[in-house]
């Protein structure tokens, strides 16, 4: 990183998870993984129709953050966004009903994937238009903050984002405005399907909070730990107060923009380098090396992962279609 | 009987406002010179020092993130009166009001709503030039989530608007800046004017005029011109562009057999097409002559003193098409 810009650390409080905590986190980054690589398999298999976009690679950024909030914590997820939605506490026979265009998911199938709203559990949704979650992440702030209970928010977007001027309006008001939130960047390198330094200005992202007095850090998007401790320190402020941090997570898209894409512009050996990275496997070791878990017991989750998704996949598949009279509901409030 | 109180279009609007806020803590107004300065129309004067920084907000000139933010608030709790200061500029805030505003009730599927009013000032007039006069309302009506009104009198600004802070969903308020000092009479109090609902602002049995906006003041005047010419006019103002009181236009057109649509905004692809289509369809077998569409000529529109007012419409001009239509000459 080179830049003349000071650098702040968001990571003030930080704490080692339980091994009980440690081992939820595990749970849920796996349970993404499994779920994603499902819908990888339902896709090709021709059960899914339009486009979907996989977050794998990136999970760590997902539960690291989302971790730490509470139901009613607001996010505001991205294209990219199974892995939000599972980390907020979606219901996966529910997202993977959306996901399926059956009448049991989250907008009755006739949203997909791009456009996954769950109120419950305080996620502002999934969104097909880049960048169009951050203001609503800060609107969500804007309400906690005139509420008083310490509530935050937080807008996931990809380096993708980072071109966006509406990026630039919200990261604005919200530090003229302090409000209780974090912007998450999730930098897998690729907008799309361009290298994000073919097509970004600046010494550094993290320059983009920088420049508006936000406080703003470089986070290693493939360690689940050091998402977490970033995490904390920012949301502690948030809701202390403090105003907005800008989160930089490097991190990598396994797969392609899409699934479908085959993403041959990608570097060979980049691609192996960060799939040595892999959060969940790093992770793994990690539990292992604290004797926070033997493998046997990561292998005894993974098991029950697997069981778990394919429960919810026989449910969304068993649910029926949206019918004609659900073409023209919920047009109006 | 004592005469009705009267106030200005502008000041109907902020009774509405001013009311709306004491009943309901979650309204909270966003915009540009909103707040201390009480707006470039004093369309908001006074709010700030009733309700503060909290709740009557001044944004900075970022219309989209603004817009989109009032958005996000909206679907966590808030009931957002956003302004866009001159209707021009809905155009920086598209994104955000068709893609998600519009949208998310429906991709939630009632999960999340967004209870909001968005209110710009529109209309032509004052040589503001090509940036600052459009009407830009057909944009809006064509997009299914959105509900938009436009009144033309202070008493329906104030119902209105009453009507639109109340609604659950996304209301956009047209009003017509040259609208704002025009005096009439206006009910005291709690006044609700349902969103939805036309107004028949003057019976006849010639022919119907159906007028949107400022347009229904011109309207008016060119009945007055025809009653002259022993022609009787009959001037609805829908009220509301969406939803469309269907209902009362086309009962009027099977009384007059006639039908003239009069609009400020441009006329290609306006909102005179589709009302004019939807009343043929209705009360075709009524009709004793094609409806007749007129409406803001279809250019930028000039600053110049000799060339701003020859873009709208007037009074002379629609009485003598009027004319023409009763008397079979078109």
């Amino acid at each position: 990183m080179s830049t003349s810009l000071p650098t702040t650390t968001a990571s003030s409080a930080q704490s080692l998870p339980s091994a009980a905590e440690a081992l939820r986190l595990f749970h849920r980054m796996q349970l993404i993984r499994t779920f994603e690589e499902q819908v990888r398999n339902l896709y090709s298999g021709g059960m899914i129709p339009g486009l979907v976009h996989l977050c794998a690679g990136q999970e760590a950024v997902a539960v690291g953050v989302c971790s730490l909030l509470g139901v009613d914590d607001m996010i505001a997820s991205n294209h990219r966004g199974h892995g939000h939605c599972l980390a907020k506490g979606a219901d996966m026979a529910r997202l993977m009903a959306e996901v399926l265009g059956r009448r049991t998911g989250y907008g009755l199938g006739r949203s997909g994937s791009l456009h996954v709203f769950d109120a419950a559990n305080g996620n502002l949704g999934t969104t097909g238009i880049v960048g169009g979650g951050i203001p609503l992440a800060a609107g969500a702030a804007l309400s906690a903050k005139r509420r008083g209970r310490r509530q935050a928010a937080v807008s996931f977007f990809g380096d993708g984002a980072l071109n966006q001027g509406l990026l630039f309006e919200v990261l604005n008001m919200a530090a003229i405005w302090r409000l209780p939130m974090l912007f998450v960047c999730e930098n897998n390198g690729f907008g799309e399907f361009t290298a994000i330094e073919d097509v970004t200005a600046g010494p550094d992202p993290i320059a983009r909070g920088l420049s508006f007095g936000i406080p703003s850090e470089t986070v290693d998007g493939m360690d689940v730990l050091a998402v977490r401790a970033a995490a904390q320190g920012a949301l502690a402020r948030a809701r202390d107060g403090g105003g907005p941090t800008f989160l930089v997570c490097n991190t990598y898209r396994f797969g392609g923009h899409h699934v479908g894409d085959k993403h041959d512009y990608k570097d060979d050996a980049d691609a192996k380098a960060w799939r040595l990275k892999d959060p969940i496997e790093r992770f793994g070791r990690w539990l292992q090396d604290s004797n926070m878990a033997t493998a046997s017991t990561i292998a005894a989750l993974k098991n029950d992962i697997d069981e778990e998704v394919r429960a919810a996949i026989d449910l969304a598949k068993a649910a029926p279609f949206p019918a004609a009279d659900d073409l023209g509901i919920h047009l109006h409030a | 009987m004592p005469s009705p109180r009267t106030a200005t279009y502008r000041a109907a609007v902020l009774e509405a406002l001013f009311s709306e806020m004491r009943l309901d803590d979650s309204v909270i107004l966003m915009g540009e010179d909103i707040g201390a300065a009480g707006g470039v129309f004093k369309q908001t004067e006074g709010l700030f020092a009733q309700f503060g920084s909290e709740r009557v907000i001044d944004t900075p000139i970022s219309e989209a993130g603004a817009f989109g933010i009032a958005v996000g608030a909206a679907m966590t709790g808030q009931r957002p009166v956003f302004e866009v200061m001159f209707g021009d500029f809905i155009t920086l805030i598209m994104d955000q009001l068709v893609n998600q505003a519009a949208k998310i009730n429906y991709m939630s599927a009632g999960q999340f709503s967004v209870p909001l009013v968005l209110r710009t000032a529109v209309g032509i007039g004052g040589n503001l030039g090509p940036q600052h006069s459009q009407s830009l309302h057909a944009w809006l009506v064509h997009i299914p989530g959105l509900k938009v009104v436009m009144p033309s009198t202070p008493a329906d600004a104030k119902g209105l608007m009453a009507a639109a802070i109340r609604d659950d969903g996304p209301v956009i308020f047209f009003e017509d800046r040259m609208l704002y000092n025009l005096r009439d009479a206006v009910p005291d109090g709690d006044y609700v004017v349902p969103i939805g609902s036309a107004e028949i602002k003057r019976t006849g049995r010639d022919v119907t005029i159906i007028a949107i906006g400022r347009m229904v003041h011109m309207a008016l005047a060119a009945a007055e011109l025809l009653a002259k010419d022993e022609i009787s006019a009959e001037v609805i103002d829908p009220r509301s562009l969406v939803p469309l009181d269907v209902d009362t236009l086309v009962a009027s057109v099977k009384k007059t057999s006639r039908a003239i649509v009069v609009d400020g905004g441009y006329r290609q692809y306006g909102v005179t097409g589709e009302i004019a289509s939807t009343v043929a369809e209705h009360a075709f077998d009524w009709l004793d002559a094609p409806v007749i569409r007129i409406g803001g000529a279809d250019v930028p529109i000039p600053f110049s003193k000799s060339l701003e007012p020859l873009v709208l419409p007037d009074a002379q001009q629609l009485a003598r098409d009027a004319a023409a239509l009763v008397r079979g000459r078109r």
